[in-house]
């Protein structure tokens, strides 16, 4: 625990009421206009929200991983586009060069991803290459001075804006594997670099992804990330830990939103001469979400803790993932089912919230892959 | 030019007020508590005349409990340079908070007081004016705007029926209205810096100020509820409502 409570109090309640006064009374127009005005950007980067999880060293908070969720439950409490944009810079756009990057490395490019003067992407996804990851085929050749870059990537969140791609391309063709898979740092505007049209997705509007194509691009050797082949897996692996503790915070953040959204409308609502709160079948679905919530809630702060303490949370990252991805979907259907004809209705914002919030039981591994993993591990670890 | 600013802790002004079943005033356990909103005007009144370069240094003054320090911290996090904590656990009314920060301004001896006007809590609007009375100085309350000169601070005020502008020599008292600017955020990263500012803490009995209340709470009730309106049939019917039954016509 770096903070002292009184900091840390004052940190979320600066995050919480910046949440309130601003970002949620633009969540319609972000959502119709498909952009988060420039104004937002810049007041979001002068909280410092993109430097969440960035060491102070190299201008950035340097949150522990329970602080850092922390802060996400109460971003968390927005439409999800908003922290799309700080998500890539704390998560899988940086903790690749902060783990296992060269002194060098961090120096160039960490304290501009801490500003957010720069915006990171992580393009490990292919078309081929999606679950299976370590599949991947873009290759990396040796070449004059560097590596030559070539193959596509597919769904990279903040790709459109960012002007540092941590790619993953394959620079052993003779291990078809993760062993043959490396890491590198591509800077936006590198010739032979391009991104594709933006991708038209089912929810979280305003934030954005593209393919990302690599057409005999030239990287000079310093790009490859920690200066060593044959280790970018095991650095995508590893990143995954903290992201999907993070998500996790994320989903618990938009189960509370939509929760207080539902009861709010109930007490309000009146059927058959009474609030529609009074009914049993109505209390039902709200205790259900709560309940929900809150162990998805205590399951990440404990695995947070943990984390922290310097234990392997693998096994649990995973549970938390694939819990909370999973009870954020009951919840927001619950939510539309409480709001009845209005929850259908886009004025109301909570079929917004019901097509967010589906991706997240999708990326940074489906709920399928955390089964897997977590299953795999414990069979592994008996 | 050195510049103090004064800060409260009020009940946050989105919780809903309860008052205490003996109605001797209102709930404050476990409450949210906030700086109150008319002095984060003057913290960013004060910050911003800072960053123009007209300021150069910054005191936040609170009068409250140990607690208070934390609506001093928020003001060091939004750019204030040094707190200074005057720690009692008694209600304070108006005067003595003047009085204390009469004392205050006589130890530190700014060029200016930035206050809001009233605090949202008792809504009392009296301490600037007593502070500028006890102390001489001149006072431009609800400012609107001010624009600091050469010794001098023009203040434009709201009042009844539009905008006036006064000119007022230094040193003097400002208190702040609700439009005079749009507080910033304090951001995370000063939030972590303004733990490391230094924040003095002192008492009303060490500066010699006597704070025993002056008034006394007779009884403190929940506002009524709205009643019922009426449906006129005419215009005709409205008018003579208005003027009979209402009489504000
Ligand atoms: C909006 C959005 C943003 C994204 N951002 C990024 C990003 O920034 N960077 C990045 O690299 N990627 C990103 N992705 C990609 C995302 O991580 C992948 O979509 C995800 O890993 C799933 O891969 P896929 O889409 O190829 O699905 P597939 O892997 O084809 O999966 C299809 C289905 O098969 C199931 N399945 C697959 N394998 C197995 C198995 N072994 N056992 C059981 N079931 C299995 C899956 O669970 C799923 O239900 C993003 C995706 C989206 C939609
Ligand atoms: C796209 C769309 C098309 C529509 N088309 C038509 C149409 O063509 N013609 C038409 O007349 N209507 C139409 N409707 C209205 C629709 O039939 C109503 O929305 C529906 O009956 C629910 O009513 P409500 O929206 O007022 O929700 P409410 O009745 O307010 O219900 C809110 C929630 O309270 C629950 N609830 C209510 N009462 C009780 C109770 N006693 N016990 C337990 N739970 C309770 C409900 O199940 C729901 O979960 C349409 C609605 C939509 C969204």
């Amino acid at each position: 625990m770096a903070l002292d409570n009184e900091t840390m109090q004052g940190l979320l309640e600066s995050v919480a009421r910046f949440v309130r006064e601003r970002l949620r009374p633009l969540e319609h127009q972000v959502a119709r206009e498909d952009c988060i005005p420039a104004e937002i950007r810049r007041e979001i980067a002068a909280m410092g929200l993109f430097g969440l999880s960035i060491p102070e060293d190299y201008g950035g908070l340097g949150l522990t991983m329970e602080e850092e969720v922390r802060v996400a439950f109460e971003l968390g409490k927005t439409s999800p586009a908003f922290r799309s944009l700080i998500g890539t810079n704390n998560g899988i756009g940086s903790q690749g060069l902060i783990m296992d990057g060269t002194e060098e490395q961090k120096q160039r490019y960490l304290p501009r991803l801490a500003s957010g003067e720069l915006i990171s992407s992580f393009a490990l996804t292919e078309p081929e290459a999606g679950s299976d990851a370590a599949s991947l085929k873009t290759s990396a050749r040796r070449g004059e001075g560097g590596y030559v870059l070539n193959g596509t990537k597919r769904f990279i969140t903040n790709a459109p804006h960012a002007g540092l791609f941590t790619v993953f391309a394959r620079t052993d063709p003779s291990q078809p594997g993760a062993r043959g898979v490396s890491a590198f740092l591509v800077e936006a505007g590198t010739p032979g670099l391009s991104c594709g049209p933006i991708d038209r997705k089912m929810g979280q509007s305003g934030s954005h992804t593209s393919d990302v194509i690599f057409e005999d691009c030239h990287v000079p050797s310093d790009a490859l990330l920690g200066g060593r082949e044959g280790q970018g897996f095991r650095t995508a692996m590893k990143v995954l830990d903290r992201g999907r503790l993070h998500i996790s915070a994320v989903c618990v953040a938009m189960a509370e939103r939509v929760i207080d959204d539902s009861l709010r409308y109930a007490v309000e609502r009146k059927q058959f001469g009474q609030p529609i709160a009074e009914f049993q079948l109505v209390q039902a679905m709200l205790a259900d979400s709560r309940t929900e919530a809150y162990a998805a809630r205590c399951m990440v702060l404990e695995t947070a803790r943990s984390k922290d303490r310097g234990a392997d949370v693998a096994t649990d990252a995973a549970c938390c993932k694939l819990f909370a991805s999973e009870m954020v979907g009951r919840v927001v259907d619950r939510a539309v089912q409480i709001h009845g004809g209005a929850g259908y209705i886009a004025d109301h914002g909570i079929e917004r919230f019901y097509r967010d919030a589906r991706l997240f039981r999708i990326y940074e591994g489906t709920s399928q892959i955390q089964q897997i993993v977590i299953a795999r591990n414990m069979v592994r670890d008996l | 030019m050195k510049l103090l600013v004064c800060v409260k802790r009020v009940v946050d002004f989105n919780v809903k007020i309860r008052v205490k079943p003996d109605g001797s005033g209102v709930e404050l356990a476990n409450i949210k508590m906030s700086m109150n909103p008319f002095d984060e005007i003057a913290v960013e009144e004060a910050v911003r005349l800072k960053e123009q370069g007209k300021v150069t240094e910054i005191v936040a003054v609170s009068i409250g409990p140990q607690q208070a320090g934390e609506t001093i911290r928020t003001a060091l996090a939004m750019g204030a340079d040094r707190g200074i904590l005057v720690k009692t656990d008694a209600t304070v009314e108006p005067l003595a908070v003047a009085k204390i920060l009469a004392k205050v301004v006589e130890q530190e001896k700014p060029d200016l007081v930035i206050m809001g006007k009233q605090a949202i809590d008792d809504d009392a609007n009296q301490t600037g004016q007593m502070l500028a009375a006890l102390l001489g100085w001149p006072q431009g309350t609800f400012a609107f705007k001010v624009a600091v000169g050469e010794g001098s601070i023009d203040v434009t005020r709201e009042v009844d029926g539009g905008l006036q502008t006064v000119g007022l020599k230094l040193p003097a008292i400002v208190t702040t209205d609700l439009r005079l600017n749009e507080p910033r955020y304090a951001s995370l990263p000063n939030i972590m810096k303004a733990k490391k500012k230094p924040l003095d803490e002192t008492s009303p009995e060490t500066l010699g100020i006597d704070v025993s209340p002056r008034l006394k709470v007779i009884k403190t009730v929940e506002p009524g509820g709205r009643k019922a309106g009426v449906k006129v049939g005419s215009v005709a019917e409205l008018v003579q409502k208005l003027k009979v039954e209402a009489g504000v016509l």
